[in-house]
């Protein structure tokens, strides 16, 4: 009884698979049942502005190496420059802005080198620091080459002519800034070498010891930990305000 | 016990040390009396005093990155390049004076010499145009050529440049001394300040004047003191 029941059972079976197997070779199988529900149409999408470009800030911490730049005592130029560079990029990089660093330790980084950085960065802003015994409170340059328009191929060494109307507004944000953090600020034009070759708004910053208003002495040396930190503090400022100028419409 | 003979030999080499030491001795008087005639013993000719001239200095000032300028009265040469020489020696001279306001080492010394060329045509390029701009700085500054319309767009240098005729700009090439190069502070606004001074003063006494190169030993340089660009032309504006 058994073994008829099983014998069937393995016909049917037999004959169900030559029924199905056309079917199956013609790819049609058997719907599924399911409950769909139908897609809801595509929202379509808000006109959304392009996204703003990365806003980069370019530190050229000035000298390194084998070129000490300035001598001030047991100071150097160099480990200045560098100290600043490195209290500004923090503050920068805490506020969410991009920096590149042209050297962050005590390397000998060549002139050219510097710009090729800067260049490649496609900065919104390129800063120089440097540090001198001369003067007092923060000196600020921008090139003094003549205004030019851009063009598809510039000059290595003239090159900062089509940004200088640019980083003359950035001179003027930063000047701003340092003034309202109550700093001594001279502003002029110089020709630098570095400078004059970088295609971005650049500015070289240039720190002095502050000089008490009453008096010879200075208030604040080079060195004061306190004033470098309120500099950085200042610039920093300065480069959020430049970057809503950027960003504006 | 001094033998006969020994004592005539002493007597006779002591007078014969005394007989040519009158010898020498006139001998020496033939020779200056024969030097004294063979001398021009007409006056010297006095040196050629120039006359007192009015000279205008630009000084700087590092405290508040200004330049006054400042007149007074010196001899000056008639040939320009020694009179310009002149000029930026005394402007050198006040800044090694212990209460300077630019103190910068080396005084006149320190200028080598300055040539006058005739000018190259450069007006169209961005390159080498010297300004300042300070919002204390007095109205001796030098400006900067805004607003300059420039001949070409591309920012590249003018490969062609014509010489100035006689009696147009002039290119005054000015030799510094490694000495003062080597002991002038570093930092963008005292060597900015520095060559400022320099150009102001060469174009306020020598109108003509309109371009500044500089050498250090007579070689170029990159930089006066690890900043301010040497090698470029600087372009002297009104």
């Amino acid at each position: 009884m058994s073994d008829r029941l099983a014998i069937r059972s393995l016909r049917f079976l037999v004959a169900a698979a030559i029924l199905l197997a056309p079917a199956c070779l013609a790819g049609q199988q058997p719907a599924p049942v399911q409950t769909q529900t139908p897609a809801p149409p595509l929202a379509p999408k808000p006109a959304s502005a392009p996204p703003a470009p990365r806003f980069v800030v370019v530190l050229d911490a000035a000298h390194g190496g084998d070129d000490p730049g300035g001598k001030f005592g047991a100071l150097t130029e160099k480990d200045l420059a560098l100290a600043l560079s490195v209290r500004l990029r923090s503050l920068l990089v805490a506020r969410g802005i991009a920096v590149v660093t042209t050297r962050e330790s005590d390397a000998t980084v060549l002139p050219e080198r510097r710009t090729e950085i800067a260049n490649h960065a496609a900065a919104q802003a390129c800063l120089s620091l440097h540090a001198t015994q001369t003067g007092s409170g923060v000196h600020m340059f921008v090139s003094s080459l003549a205004p030019q328009n851009p063009a598809r191929i510039a000059a290595w060494k003239t090159a900062q002519s089509a940004w200088v109307t640019r980083s003359l507004a950035l001179e003027g944000v930063l000047n701003s800034a340092l003034l309202q953090a109550g700093m001594n600020v001279t502003m002029g034009r110089a020709a630098l070498p570095s400078l004059d070759s970088m295609t971005c708004p650049a500015i070289a910053v240039e720190f002095a010891p502050e000089i008490a208003p009453k008096g010879g002495t200075p208030a604040s040396a080079l060195d004061d930990p306190a004033y470098q930190a309120r500099l950085a503090e200042a610039l920093a400022a300065g480069l959020l305000a430049w970057q809503a100028e950027v960003h504006q419409p | 016990m001094i033998r006969r003979f020994q004592t005539w030999l002493f007597i006779l080499l002591l007078l014969a040390s005394v007989a040519m030491g009158i010898v020498l001795w006139q001998l020496l008087e033939r020779a200056h009396q024969r030097l004294l005639a063979g001398q021009d013993s007409a006056p010297t000719p006095a040196p050629a005093v120039s006359p007192e001239e009015r000279a205008t200095l630009m000084v700087a000032n590092d405290t508040d990155s200004s330049m006054q300028p400042q007149e007074l009265t010196l001899p000056l040469p008639q040939d320009m390049g020694s009179r310009a020489r002149v000029i930026l020696g005394k402007l050198m001279d006040l800044y090694a004076l212990p209460d300077a306001a630019h103190p910068v080492p080396g005084g006149a010394a320190s200028i080598g010499q300055v040539f006058l060329l005739p000018a190259i045509d450069l007006a169209a390029s961005p390159a080498g145009a010297v300004a300042r701009r300070n919002p204390g700085l007095a109205a001796s500054a030098i400006a900067a050529p805004h607003g300059s319309s420039p001949a070409h767009s591309n920012g590249a240098q003018r490969t062609e440049a014509t010489a100035a005729p006689d009696g147009g700009p002039q290119l005054a090439v000015v030799n510094l001394t490694s000495a003062f190069v080597a002991s002038h502070p570093s930092g963008i606004e005292p060597e900015t300040l520095t060559m400022l001074s320099i150009c102001g003063t060469l174009h306020a006494n020598l109108p003509r004047v309109t371009q500044v190169r500089f050498l250090v030993d007579g070689q170029p340089r990159a930089t006066l003191a690890g900043h301010a660009d040497l090698t470029r032309t600087y372009l002297i504006q009104e």
